[in-house]
């Protein structure tokens, strides 16, 4: 009895039925503390991966090894550096957060006032140390 | 007869002549509603309206100035119109919420013109504009055993329960099934397998509840990869939950039970 008009009547099967895209979903606070906490553990990752790398490179000749490193200490290299070092302490202190709303029976009521502390911390570490890290490697390209 | 919909989004000039006069003190919104008619659209596509709005109106009163007075076409869900039902949760500014439940003067722009969006629920199958496919919403709900488990004779009376038994789940015993939790969930959209918030929240009621002999039970099929460890406390569902139901605490009570509570 299946006919190729009847389908077409009843419209597309359900499997194929569209599903709502749209806009952006405007997520509560701990949603894109979610997301900063995934991009900035894969930025991590990236920086072991790299860093193994450049480590095993002792094994291969410890001139090549002096060679990378040397790269490193170019005054531009400050960007991924401070880059490393706010995705770290980001990563750090949120893990900390997600730990608390796991374990403490409070945390998920105080996820929000602990993802302010969380930031807060995070400024308070971060803008010294751009300060000083910035200061030095402009010394360090423009002479002091 | 309304003009088939077209994929374009087209902006209804003048209001229908048959339309109620104009309320004193309502202002002109836009209303940009993401359509889909399956007979006819591809895809989903977004249709503007411009209609008065009073700041007394809800959103729901805004889509039935539309349905019956511009495009009787346009279909949602909703019942009791009283945040009771949960049956017209739906995306609105980007947020899930109910229709019955969001006030306009809550709405307004500060400045200038003001648009409200309205889109289906995420991550369930649309069937028609607002309408989506609740089905595997309910399967969920169903597969954790939302109903009393005891053994043993009835008691002749009642199930008696202390205050503070009755207490340790009384949150979750607020749900009504809108899924505005469920589909406010990033792992929801892509995860098409797992549980869901509202199904955890309705198990919750039920494990925590000490009249009940199910809870180990419960907490196995939770304890699924497809259950409360896929979890990653967005706490977009707790945004979204129109009872006020603190859906996170209650999946991070299920998680714990199964950490600790089981040898």
């Amino acid at each position: 009895m299946a006919s190729t008009t009847a389908t077409a009547a009843e419209g597309r099967p359900r499997e194929e039925a569209p599903r709502a895209k749209g806009t952006l979903y405007r997520g509560d606070l701990g949603m894109w503390s979610w997301v900063a906490h995934r991009i900035t553990g894969v930025l991590t990752f990236f920086f072991l991966f790299v860093h193994v790398l450049d480590t095993a490179l002792v094994r291969v000749s410890p001139n090549a090894y002096d060679t990378v490193i040397n790269t490193y200490k170019h005054p531009l290299m400050i960007v991924f550096e401070l880059g490393l070092l706010a995705a770290v302490l980001f990563h750090a202190f949120n893990g900390i957060r997600v730990m608390l709303v796991d374990f403490w029976s409070r945390g998920p009521r105080l996820q929000r006032p602990m993802l302010w502390t969380v930031l807060v911390l995070w400024l308070v570490l971060i803008i010294p140390a751009a300060i000083s890290m910035i200061a030095r490697a402009a010394t360090e390209l423009f002479g002091g | 007869m309304t003009a088939p919909t077209t994929n374009a989004s087209t902006e209804t000039a003048d209001l229908p002549s048959d339309a109620p006069p104009i309320p004193e003190g309502s202002t002109m919104v836009t209303v940009k509603i993401e359509r889909y008619n399956p007979e006819v659209d591809d895809d989903l596509h977004w249709e503007s309206y411009r209609i008065p709005a009073l700041p007394s109106d809800r959103v729901l009163n805004l889509l039935h100035y539309i349905k019956w007075y511009i495009d009787g076409t346009l279909t949602f869900r909703r019942s009791c119109a009283h945040g009771v039902c949960g049956s017209d949760a739906m995306r609105i500014n980007g947020v899930n919420r109910l229709a019955c439940k969001v006030l306009m003067k809550d709405m307004f722009a500060k400045k200038g013109e003001t648009t409200i969006t309205v889109e289906p629920i995420k991550g369930l199958p649309v069937e028609k504009d607002l309408l989506v496919n609740m089905e595997p919403f309910f399967e969920a709900y169903k597969a954790i055993k939302p109903y009393l488990v005891a053994t043993g004779n009835d008691p002749t009376r009642e199930r008696i329960q202390s205050v503070a038994e009755r207490e340790r789940f009384d949150d979750t015993t607020k749900c009504i099934l809108c899924a505005a939790c469920t589909t406010s969930c990033p792992v929801y959209w892509s995860e098409g397998s797992y549980f869901g918030p509202a199904a955890i929240v309705n198990a919750h009621r039920f494990i925590f509840d000490s009249r009940d002999e199910a809870a180990e039970e419960r907490l196995d099929i939770l304890n699924d990869i497809d259950g409360v460890w896929r979890c990653r406390t967005t706490f977009n569902c707790t945004d979204a939950c129109p009872r006020g139901i603190q859906v996170t605490k209650a999946i991070q009570e299920v998680k714990r039970a199964l950490m600790f509570r089981r040898r």
